[in-house]
C-alpha cells in the first residue's frame, strides 16, 4: 500500500481520481496554514504595537519621535513622568547581533571548510555530533552559563564594576549562533560540484588553498543563507541575554564592557507585568524588533539572489 | 492508504486540539461569572466548619505577586490536604496582573506584595491581609567593610549619588547597583518604602525575579541588591537598617524600615465555596505556622 504513492505503474487511474484532490487539499491547507499564522502574529502584534501612538488611544498617546529617538526607559502610571525611549536599546540589539555576527562568520565559515574538505572522518564525526549538541541546548542553559561563567571573567579585566555587558551578550550569542550556520555552511560547501576541486587540484593548488579560494566562495550563497538564520536567532534570542546583558534603563554603549538592554530583554523582563500604556509601548517594541528581522532578512534575501548557485 | 490515514488522524488530532483549548477557555468564564449564583447555601456551613474535611470541592484559583508564591502554594497544598477534591492553582505572575486578574474574574483570589494603590481601590475589591514581608538589603559577602546603611544612604545609592562603597565607609571600589524589573511589586515596595520612585539611577543592573538579583549579587563583590525575607541565605550578606536587623521579629515590632504587607484582594461574588473556605483557611494557626515557615511574618 505505502508504494501506492510512489509507484507510477502501479496508479490506477480511478482511484487515482478520487484520492488525488483530498490530498492535495491538505497539502494546501497546511500551507495556508503557516501563511495565516505568520499573517495574524504580524498583524496582532503591530496593531497593538500602533496603539500608543494614536491620538484615540484610550490609555494615553505618546509621540512616535520620542520613543525612537529616546534614550532612556522609565514606565510611570502617570503619562507626564513617564519616558518609553527604546533607540539604546536599537543600539544594543544591534551591536549585539553584529558583533556576534563578526565573530561567527569567519569562525562558522572555516569550521564548516575544515570539517566539509579537510577533516577525516572520525573528527568529523565527533565535531558533528558536538555541534548538534550545542544546537539543541536551551537558551536559558546558555544564559546561567553566562552568568556563571562569562561574566564574572569579563569582571575581571573589565574596567566596570560589572561584568554583565555587551560583550558577555556577544560572546554568548556567537555560541548560539555557530551551530545553525556551522551546519548550513557546510550543507552548502558539500554541495559544491568535484568538477571544481579536481579543476583546482589539476592546476596544482593544496587542498587548503582550494578550500579557500575555490570551494567557499562558491558556496557563498549558502553560507549567506546561514547568516540570515543566525541574524535572526541572535537580535531576536531573549532568554540568555536577559540574564546577562545588564538590562540598564538608559544609556547608549559605548564601550565592550557597558551593560546593555536589548530589545527582546525588554519584552521579556516587564511584559507580565505591565497595564495600559506601559503594555502597550511593549507591544511597540516588539512591533520595532519584527520590523528589523523583516528588513534585515529582506536585504540579504535581495543579496543572496544575486549570487552564485551553491 | 495508510499515509492518508495518518494525515486524517494527524488532522482529527490538530483539530481537537483547538477544540480543547476553546472548551477550557468557556468553562473558566463561565465558572467566574456564574460562581456567585449557586454559592450562597452552601457558604454558611463552609465558614462554620472549615476544619472537617467534608464535601468540599470545586476549584480556587488565585494569582499574583511572585513574593507570595511561596506562602500561596504552600498554604493551598495543605488546603488540597484536607479537602482532597479541592482543585487549587496558584500562579505568581505579578502584583499588578494578580490584582488586576482576581478584578476581572480570571482568578478568584489576586494576591499582591504591596498596598493596594488608589487607582485599584476604585474597583471596590475586598482586601485582606494575609501577612507581612520585610525587604533586606543585600551585600556581597565578601564586602565586610559595610555591614549598615542608612535610609538615606540606601536612597542616595539608588538614586545614583553615591557610586563609591568609600562615601559609605566600604573600600574603594564602585558600587554595582542591583534593581528589580518595572513593574515588579518588590521595587514598587523598596522604591516606595525609600523613597526614590521613579528616580533609580539609569546605572542600575536590572535582574529578573528575587533569584536574579540573589545570583547577581552574590556573583559581584562590590553589588548591592534588596530581595524578599524568604530569599535570604548564605550566598549573600544582609545588612542592617538605621541597625536594624531585617528580621521578622523587627517587622512586626515595626522597628525595621522597609516592610511590607502580603494582601489578599477579590470581588466576593466571583469566590467559590472552595475559595471561601480557603479564605478562612488563610486565619487558622495552622496556616500562620506555614507562613511563618517559608518565611513571611503571620499577622495575630
Amino acid at each position: 500500500m505505502l508504494a501506492y504513492f510512489c509507484n507510477f505503474k502501479d496508479l490506477n487511474m480511478r482511484k487515482t481520481k478520487k484520492y488525488e484532490p483530498l490530498v492535495e487539499l491538505i497539502f494546501r491547507i497546511s500551507s495556508v496554514m503557516t501563511i495565516v499564522a505568520v499573517g495574524f502574529i504580524v498583524l496582532f502584534i503591530i496593531s497593538k504595537g500602533v496603539q500608543p501612538f494614536l491620538s484615540s488611544n484610550k490609555e494615553g498617546t505618546y509621540s512616535f519621535v520620542k520613543f525612537i529617538s529616546g534614550l532612556e526607559w522609565r514606565p510611570n502610571d502617570d503619562i507626564n513622568k513617564a519616558q518609553y525611549g527604546i533607540l539604546y536599546m536599537i543600539v544594543g540589539s544591534l551591536f549585539a547581533t553584529g558583533g556576534a555576527i563578526i565573530l561567527g562568520v569567519p569562525i562558522s565559515i572555516f569550521a564548516a571548510g575544515y570539517l566539509s574538505e579537510l577533516a577525516n572522518e572520525k573528527v568529523k564525526k565527533i565535531a558533528k555530533a558536538g555541534i548538534m549538541l550545542l544546537a539543541g541546548i536551551p537558551s536559558v542553559i546558555y544564559g546561567v552559563f553566562g552568568l556563571g561563567f562569562i561574566v564574572p571573567k569579563i569582571k575581571e579585566i573589565s574596567p566596570m564594576p560589572q561584568g554583565q555587558s555587551l560583550l558577555a551578550v556577544i560572546i554568548v550569542l556567537t555560541m548560539m549562533i555557530l551551530p545553525t550556520m556551522i551546519v548550513i555552511a557546510e550543507n552548502a560547501i558539500a554541495s559544491v560540484p568535484s568538477a571544481y576541486r579536481n579543476a583546482s587540484y589539476a592546476l596544482g593548488a593544496s587542498k587548503v588553498y582550494t578550500t579557500i579560494h575555490v570551494i567557499i566562495p562558491a558556496a557563498r550563497r549558502g553560507i549567506l543563507v546561514g547568516v540570515i538564520l543566525g541574524v535572526g536567532r541572535a537580535i531576536g534570542e531573549a532568554m540568555a541575554v536577559v540574564l546577562i546583558a545588564g538590562n540598564v534603563s538608559g544609556g547608549i554603549p559605548t564601550s565592550l564592557f557597558e551593560p546593555i538592554r536589548p530589545l527582546t530583554a525588554n519584552v521579556v523582563l516587564e511584559m507580565s507585568y505591565a497595564t495600559g500604556l506601559h503594555s502597550e509601548m511593549l507591544f511597540a517594541t516588539g512591533s520595532i524588533l519584527m520590523l528589523f528581522i523583516i528588513g534585515i532578512n529582506l536585504v540579504l534575501s535581495r543579496i543572496i539572489k544575486r549570487m552564485g548557485k551553491y | 492508504m495508510k499515509k492518508i490515514l495518518i494525515v486524517a488522524l494527524a488532522l482529527v488530532l490538530a483539530l481537537a486540539i483547538f477544540a480543547g483549548c476553546q472548551k477550557e477557555t468557556e468553562t473558566t468564564v463561565s465558572d467566574a461569572t456564574e460562581a456567585p449564583a449557586d454559592n450562597t447555601e452552601t457558604a454558611s456551613d463552609a465558614t462554620e466548619a472549615p476544619e472537617a474535611p467534608m464535601s468540599l470541592s470545586g476549584e480556587v484559583t488565585v494569582s499574583g505577586s511572585t513574593s507570595v508564591e511561596k506562602i500561596g502554594i504552600a498554604l493551598g497544598d495543605e488546603f488540597m490536604a484536607m479537602y482532597p477534591d479541592v482543585k487549587y492553582t496558584y500562579q505568581g505572575i505579578g502584583s499588578s496582573a494578580g490584582v488586576k486578574n482576581a478584578n476581572e474574574g480570571v482568578t478568584m483570589l489576586g494576591t499582591a506584595s504591596r498596598n493596594i494603590k488608589d487607582s485599584e481601590k476604585e474597583w471596590g475589591m475586598t482586601e485582606e491581609v494575609l501577612a507581612y514581608d520585610g525587604i533586606a538589603v543585600v551585600v556581597n559577602p565578601a564586602n565586610t567593610a559595610v555591614s549598615n546603611l542608612t535610609m538615606e544612604e540606601i536612597q542616595k545609592i539608588y538614586l545614583g549619588e553615591i557610586t563609591n562603597w568609600s562615601q559609605v565607609g566600604g573600600e574603594d571600589t564602585a558600587i554595582v547597583v542591583v534593581s528589580r524589573e518595572d513593574g515588579s511589586g518588590t521595587r514598587g515596595a523598596f522604591e516606595e518604602l525609600v523613597e526614590f520612585e521613579d528616580s533609580l539611577t539609569a546605572d542600575a543592573l536590572i535582574s529578573e525575579g528575587n533569584g536574579g538579583v540573589h545570583a547577581t549579587v552574590a556573583e559581584n563583590e562590590s553589588a548591592i541588591g534588596y530581595i524578599s525575607f524568604t530569599y535570604i541565605d548564605s550566598a549573600v550578606k544582609t545588612v542592617t537598617v538605621e541597625g536594624v536587623e531585617p528580621t521578622v521579629e523587627n517587622v512586626l515590632a515595626t522597628t525595621y524600615p522597609i516592610s511590607r504587607p502580603f494582601m489578599i484582594v477579590y470581588h466576593e461574588a466571583n469566590l467559590s465555596d472552595a475559595a471561601k473556605a480557603f479564605l478562612e483557611f488563610t486565619k487558622t494557626d495552622l496556616a500562620k505556622e506555614i507562613i511563618e515557615e517559608k518565611g513571611g511574618i503571620a499577622i495575630d
